[in-house]
């Protein structure tokens, strides 16, 4: 505990105010670029290796995951040419399956922890349920932060749990999900990727995908203009996951526009930025598809995960 | 002219309608922005209609596969009244109808004409909707220890391409089979006949279709057709009218996903025909087991 008492009292967590009028602006003028022909299918297909597939419903079972996994790696039959997504994220109950399944490919596994989604149970829980994950074999946890405590005002007890469930990932690489559906106001998005910066997040990621609105392209822009400020205070390089609501090939490309025009290429790689999402694949499969052939697909002759 | 535009008599600006389509279940301008001028025979400018792009098309494809499933589970009753209403609406509408009818060539008798045809066609195909099933299943007869039939199942998105010759019966002659069979359609009306499909798609909007079930558009045939041939998320083209070599081209592009194709000629007589039904059903077998 004393390194993580240390950090709250170390922080005052200054809010940083955010230019609402502005951000709505630029998101617009970014959201109008056109991206054609060979740039598109380049630009497609890296969206497509830095997909985290996901599957978090409570009907999962080993087969469907054993099924999402066989997709991950092979999304589309018959073309060779496609790269396979970043990670496949799971519940920590199966990790092992999603390990097993995953076997001998590059395709990371994350586990979401800490009482997802709603994140309302004690940190020894939340630490726990951390420590589960890690020991089936996950690579990467994606956890919540407590929203509740958040908006009570009560940042240290965040920035503390975050660092703690840190020290628990061990060598895992952990993503902070900030859950902005529930923060109400960019300001509050900007304070918390702040808080989850400092504490030690490798990555930041928009939202569980089970609350609506999830990865608006406002939030998007606010979070990475943190990461922005906070490598050029630090020089440390945060990684962005926008995750929920994200199913077509033209919002996944607006995406990469945001992060090359507020981050610059380094960060288009998927140790760097990644999207969480589960039906996504398909779109961006049926748009590459289409400057293949030609002519317009159909949802008949894509595989349902 | 004083602030609510009439001074003295009942002088007052016209106001013009500016025909939209019909996707998903909303009145829309093509994306593109573009639009054509519809004549009158005598030359003169009627008005102006949208020329959907090619993109307009496919927005109405995606409009269209969210509704199909629905519809096509709708049952038998609700779509027969459904269509019902259809009648009903254009039967308030009619001397409008005749009206824009004339606008754009038709001799008063014809205009009139046309639009009664129009009407009892939708009632026609309404009746049909619970009966079809009856006529085009089956139960067969075979040789082993099974329980066989056959029944109908719609195809899904069906692109129905109209002719011009008869503006409003054209179009409605080939919604109705189409709809009724439990399949989502999307239409190309061209030229004149545009500014009649327009009008339909405001008593269409008023009957109780589900949005996305009935999609109009207008434009230009040789711009949309390639793409509704190809098109993979389309399960069917009817088309009315066009030559040997439009006919072998679009052949051709529908071969792509086995897409049905049927070229209809124009025929009055034909109107009234279960078998118009039929062209846009599946029949699917099934072989039941029975004690042996």
């Amino acid at each position: 505990m004393s390194t993580s008492s240390t950090l709250s009292r170390r922080l005052p967590f200054q809010a940083h105010p955010v230019d609402e009028v502005g951000i709505k602006e630029r998101v617009a003028r970014l959201a109008t670029r056109s991206i054609k022909k060979s740039s598109k299918v380049e630009g497609l297909k890296l969206a497509l290796s830095m997909v985290d597939l996901t599957t978090l419903e409570g009907a999962d079972t080993p087969g469907r995951v054993r099924q999402l996994c066989t997709k991950a790696v092979h999304l589309h039959s018959g073309r060779t040419d496609l790269p396979m997504v970043a990670a496949v994220c799971v519940y920590p109950t199966m990790v092992r399956v999603a390990r097993e399944a995953l076997k001998g490919t590059p395709i990371k596994v994350a586990a979401v922890a800490t009482a997802f989604p709603s994140g309302m149970n004690p940190l020894t829980v939340k630490l726990e349920d951390t420590r589960y994950a890690v020991g089936e074999g996950a690579h990467e946890i994606d956890m919540v932060i407590s929203r509740g405590d958040f908006l009570r005002g009560d940042y240290g007890r965040v920035a503390d749990e975050i660092a703690e469930v840190k020290k628990a990932c061990g060598e895992a690489h952990l993503k902070v999900i900030l859950e902005t559906g529930e923060l109400g106001t960019l300001d509050r998005v900007r304070l918390a990727s702040d808080i989850a910066m400092e504490a030690g997040a490798d990555f930041i990621k928009t939202s569980t995908g089970k609350i609506q609105p999830a990865a608006t392209p406002e939030v998007v822009l606010v979070m990475l203009q943190a990461i922005s400020d906070f490598y050029r205070k630090t020089g440390r390089k945060i990684g962005m996951k926008p995750a929920g609501g994200i199913a077509n090939a033209k919002a996944a490309l607006n995406l990469l526009v945001m992060v090359r025009e507020v981050l610059g290429p380094d960060w288009l790689n998927p140790d760097l930025f990644r999207i969480g999402a589960s039906k996504l694949p398909n779109d961006i499969l049926m748009q590459l598809e289409k400057e293949r052939t030609g002519v317009y697909q159909g949802g008949d002759y894509f595989s349902n995960d | 002219m004083s602030r609510n535009g009439t001074r003295g008599s009942n002088r007052r600006l016209d106001v013009r309608k500016t025909y939209k389509m019909l996707i998903g279940g909303a009145f829309v301008r093509s994306e593109s922005g573009r639009a054509l001028d519809v004549e009158a025979p005598g030359g003169q400018l009627l008005g102006h209609v949208c020329r959907a792009s090619r993109k307009d098309f496919r927005n109405a494809v995606v409009a269209a596969r969210k509704a199909a499933s629905g519809w096509a589970g709708a049952t038998a009753y609700l779509k027969g009244q459904i269509l019902y209403r259809a009648a009903e609406m254009l039967e308030g509408r009619a001397s409008g109808f005749q009206e824009v009818l004339q606008s754009i060539g038709l001799t008063p008798a014809a205009a009139k004409a046309e639009v009664s045809q129009a009407i009892d066609l939708l009632v026609y195909y309404a009746g049909w909707s619970d009966k079809y099933l009856q006529v085009f299943g089956a139960v067969n007869p075979v040789a082993t220890p099974h329980f066989n039939f056959s029944v109908t199942e719609p195809m899904g998105v069906v692109a129905y391409v109209a002719g011009e010759k008869r503006p409003l019966l054209d179009l409605v002659s080939g919604i109705a089979p189409i709809v009724v069979g439990g399949n989502v359609v999307i239409t190309l009306s061209t030229s004149r006949a545009s500014v009649a499909a327009m009008e339909l798609g405001e008593v269409l909007e008023t009957s109780d279709f589900p949005p996305g079930v009935i999609n109009l558009l207008c434009g230009l045939r040789e711009e949309l057709l390639g793409q509704m041939a190809s098109h993979m998320d389309v399960n069917a083209l009817v088309l009315q009218g066009g030559d040997a070599k439009e006919q072998t081209a679009c052949r051709e592009a529908c071969a792509l996903n086995l897409k049905r194709f049927f070229p209809k000629e124009v025929n009055e007589k034909e109107n009234e025909d279960p078998y118009r039904i039929l062209d846009t059903v599946e029949i699917k077998t099934t072989w039941h087991p029975v004690g042996g």
